[in-house]
Parts: C-alpha cells; sequence; structure tokens
C-alpha cells in the first residue's frame, strides 16, 4: 500500500495543474461518500487524493437571473433540500439527489460524486438527465460543457480525460407547465441500491396535453438510460390508459437488467414499467401546480 | 510521508492534530485524540455509530478525511452533556431504557440532537427516516424513537 498524498486546492487553475501534473491514480474528494469507503476496502490505491470544496465554485448553488440555476458539483443533498427555491422549482431531481443514502451521508453526497463513481443505479442521475442538466468541465485544455448523460461511460467509468473534473452543473429553469419526479424501488424504505429508478420531466399545456417529455431509467443497463419511445408514447397525449400502457412497454422494452440478489429480469423489467407510469402521473400533477 | 498539520475546533475548544491521509476523522478522533465516543461499527457509512457534527452538518466520521478538517468546526458526543449535566436526550434515554450495549448510542444521540435542532416535533416517521443511518442490535428501535420523541415534547413543554 503506497502512501497517499493529500491536496485541497482553492482554485479549479490549481486544481487542474494537480490533476494534469500527477502520475498515478489520482482522486478527487467531494464527499467522500464512495471514495472513502473504496479507498478502506483496496478497491482503489491512489497516489494523490485531491479535495475540490476549498474551490467555492463547486460548494455553491446559484438561482440565476433567468431561473436557471448553476450547481456546484460538491453541493451537498442536506443543503438542497433545504433551499425553498430548486426544491420547488424542480423537486424530482431533489428527491434523487436526497434519497442517496441515509442523513449523514444525504450531509455529504454530492451530484458530482454521484455521476462520476458511475454507478448505474445511481439515484440522482435519472432526474439530473431528464431535467436537461449539462456539466461544466475544467482541464488542461480550458472548459467545456457537456450533458449530463454524456458522463458515465460504463460501471465505474467516465468521459472525463486526463486532468478534467466536474466544476459545477447547469439546470434549465423550470419551463410554464413544467414538472419532474424521480421514483425508485427498493427491497426496504431507507439505505439500499435501487433495483429501479425512473425519473420523468414534462410540459403541459393549458389543455393538460404533453408537450414534451423525457424519460430515463435507472439499473436496468450497464448505464443509465435514456429512454426516447417512452417519452414518444406520451407527447401528443392526455396521459390516457393507452399512453400510459405505451409509456410501460416501452420502458420494458428499453431495459436490460441482470439478475442479482435485489431481482431478477423479469421483475425489474416489470418494475421499469410501473416506475414510469407512477413517475409520469407525479410529474404531471406537480406539472399543474 | 510528512503528516497532515490540522486544526479544528472540537466541541469549541481549539484543536490540533496531525494526521496521515489514510486517517479518517473518525481514526482522528479516538486513536490521536482519545475522544473514544464516536465508535467504529462498520467503517463503511452503514451503521452511523461514528456521526458527528461537522460545521453544523451530520455526518459519518468514518468517511470525512481528517486531512480535510483544517478550519472546521467540530461536535461529538463528548461535547453534548453540560459538564456533570446530562443533555436532556441522554437523560432520556436513561429514563425509557433506549440502549443496551450501547455502542450505537453515542452516534444515535448525536443524530437525534441535529433533528431536535432542526425540527422539535418531528412526527414518528420523521424520527425513523432521521435515524435509518443509525443501526441497533439491541434495542428494536422502538425505545430510541419513543426516547427521542417524549424529549422532544419535554423540550416544546419547557420552552
Ligand atoms: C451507506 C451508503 C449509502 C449509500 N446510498 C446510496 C443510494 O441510496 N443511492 C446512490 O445513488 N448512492 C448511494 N451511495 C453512494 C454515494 O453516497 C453516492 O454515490 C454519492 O453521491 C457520492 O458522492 P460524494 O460526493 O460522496 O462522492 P465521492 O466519494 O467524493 O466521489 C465519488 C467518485 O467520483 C469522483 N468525483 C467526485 N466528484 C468529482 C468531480 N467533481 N469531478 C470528477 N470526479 C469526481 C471521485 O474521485 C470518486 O471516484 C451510498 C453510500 C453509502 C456509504
Ligand atoms: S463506523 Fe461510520 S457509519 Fe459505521
Ligand atoms: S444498544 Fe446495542 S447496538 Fe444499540
Amino acid at each position: 500500500m503506497q502512501s497517499v498524498q493529500f491536496e485541497a486546492p482553492g482554485t479549479v487553475d490549481e486544481a487542474v495543474a494537480l490533476l494534469a501534473g500527477a502520475t498515478g491514480d489520482t482522486r478527487i474528494l467531494a464527499g467522500g461518500t464512495d471514495l472513502l469507503v473504496q479507498l478502506r476496502a483496496h478497491m482503489i490505491n491512489p497516489g494523490l487524493i485531491i479535495d475540490i470544496k476549498k474551490i467555492d465554485e463547486t460548494r455553491s448553488l446559484t438561482k440565476n437571473a433567468d431561473g436557471s440555476y448553476t450547481i456546484g458539483a460538491a453541493y451537498a443533498g442536506a443543503e438542497a433540500t433545504e433551499r425553498d427555491d430548486i426544491t420547488k422549482d424542480w423537486p424530482g431531481v431533489v428527491e434523487g439527489w436526497d434519497l442517496i443514502g441515509s442523513t449523514q451521508i444525504q450531509g455529504r453526497a454530492s451530484l458530482g460524486g454521484n455521476l462520476c463513481n458511475a454507478s448505474p443505479a445511481a439515484d440522482s442521475v435519472p432526474a439530473m438527465i431528464v431535467a436537461g442538466m449539462t456539466a461544466n468541465i475544467a482541464g488542461p485544455k480550458g472548459r467545456r460543457t457537456i450533458p449530463v448523460q454524456d458522463v458515465p461511460v460504463s460501471p465505474g467509468k467516465t468521459s472525463l480525460g486526463k486532468g478534467e473534473f466536474i466544476v459545477s452543473f447547469n439546470l434549465p429553469g423550470r419551463p410554464k407547465g413544467g414538472g419532474d419526479a424521480y421514483l425508485r424501488l427498493i427491497p426496504r424504505t431507507e439505505m439500499d441500491i435501487a433495483v429501479v429508478g425512473c425519473g420523468v420531466a414534462l410540459v403541459l399545456d393549458d389543455s393538460g396535453t404533453v408537450t414534451s417529455a423525457k424519460v430515463s431509467l435507472g439499473a436496468v443497463s450497464a448505464k443509465v438510460l435514456v429512454v426516447d419511445a417512452a417519452a414518444k408514447a406520451i407527447i401528443g397525449t392526455k396521459l390516457d390508459d393507452d399512453a400510459l400502457a405505451k409509456l410501460d412497454a416501452a420502458c420494458q422494452a428499453a431495459a436490460k437488467p441482470i439478475n442479482d440478489k435485489r431481482g431478477t429480469i423479469e421483475y425489474r423489467t416489470k418494475i421499469a414499467g410501473v416506475l414510469a407510469r407512477r413517475a409520469v402521473k407525479i410529474a404531471a400533477e406537480r406539472a399543474g401546480s | 510521508m510528512a503528516k497532515h498539520h490540522v486544526a479544528v475546533s472540537i466541541n469549541g475548544e481549539p484543536v490540533e492534530y496531525l494526521c496521515s491521509t489514510r486517517q479518517t476523522l473518525l481514526d482522528v478522533l479516538r486513536d490521536e485524540l482519545n475522544l473514544t465516543g464516536s465508535k467504529e461499527g462498520c467503517a463503511s457509512g452503514d451503521c452511523g455509530a461514528c456521526s458527528v457534527m461537522v460545521d453544523g452538518r451530520l455526518v459519518c466520521s468514518c468517511l470525512v478525511m481528517g486531512a480535510e478538517c483544517d478550519g472546521k468546526s467540530i461536535d461529538t458526543i463528548e461535547g453534548m452533556a453540560d459538564g456533570e449535566k446530562l443533555h436532556p436526550l441522554q437523560q432520556k434515554f436513561l429514563e425509557e431504557a433506549a440502549l443496551q450495549c450501547g455502542i450505537c448510542t453515542p452516534g444515535v444521540l448525536v443524530a437525534a440532537k441535529a433533528l431536535l435542532e432542526r425540527n422539535n416535533n418531528p412526527t414518528e416517521t420523521q424520527v425513523r427516516y432521521w435515524l435509518a443511518g443509525n443501526l441497533c442490535r439491541c434495542t428494536g428501535y422502538d425505545k430510541i424513537v419513543r426516547a427521542v420523541m417524549l424529549t422532544a415534547a419535554d423540550m416544546r413543554g419547557g420552552a
């Protein structure tokens, strides 16, 4: 076991320089709720750990003048739940984030960590994707912004290059008539990994017709899925039984889960459809309020 | 490798310590500072026996690095009683027999105090969700939940 260096830079540029200059495995520390578990279990053996929480941009959540939000990559879920603005505008985003672990875990768990740990069951990710969130990445070549769904590649792997890390996220303003929701199924009521997770964001016009929609499924594939066919099934409808049946079928068709102790392939596939129906109903109720 | 020199405040007192990168805040509290009230049940964030407050936020100290705490304000179970005078939660836990072996108790108390500071009128469901990350092998939880609810009622009554 090698000794580990530790740095806590105060600026993005210093963090990028440290990341880019490091040889060997280097890890970003946000809330540490994945990193420290992996370190202790000897799943990883980094030479350098870089704490990004001294960088103000990673630790703030700002509502911008146009109604959009800038969310620091290391902002914690428990902090977000105490904010009146984002919990009202994007309850689904906060739900996914706030479902992570216990009160203690929520005190630290960040969106950046949840996304970059790249678990297919990461609870905040489906809601981030359907809300249209993008990630602001800093690296040796400067900054770039990419959709959240392009960050995870496969379990434990991201598309970030050498020297890059996520500084913050952009969350659009809540559209008029918009609503979102995230639901997950776990064997107990708290502290477990999703059997299936489903995020939905949609927009209703004054007549209650769905004008746009996005549906995302977690834990039923090697990465979080965006299910366009499920969104198509409800766009242009008033969420009648026929539309919901098509949504359900599209989610079941998209799900490619594995068998494990939390659920069989058949069970997970069925639940993907059930959760999508329920999440759509909640999102539609919210859109009307 | 050189150790990290870290300056924090613990239960209101300034404290400095040296630690390696691999030491968690829990390791530092127990092994370097002899504050052994916080327990290690799992070292993986599951049991809550190591619960402490960092800058007013409830966390598992087994998932916080000692090195990252420079400048932080930390509150542990050792700071809960006022000298010989127990905190109302501690008193109620004794009266209601809300502990048996006591391993989970420091973490449960720190977590329950954090809840009552935010919400002095929680429902039973809120108490159970808030404490879902504090595992207890002995009591079956009912007595813990009752003690927290009764303390909240006392605190409201006295206010
Ligand atoms: C008891 C327990 C229960 C849990 N329950 C859940 C749950 O219900 N649902 C769930 O989804 N997860 C759960 N988790 C996993 C974990 O808490 C989450 O994934 C959390 O969001 C991770 O965030 P963090 O800030 O702690 O990340 P960290 O541990 O700090 O980082 C995680 C990984 O991402 C990298 N990283 C972090 N931030 C960045 C960044 N800005 N840029 C680039 N890379 C970065 C790190 O290097 C590391 O590899 C649980 C964990 C524990 C210990
Ligand atoms: S020892 Fe920290 S949660 Fe169990
Ligand atoms: S009293 Fe023994 S674990 Fe709770």
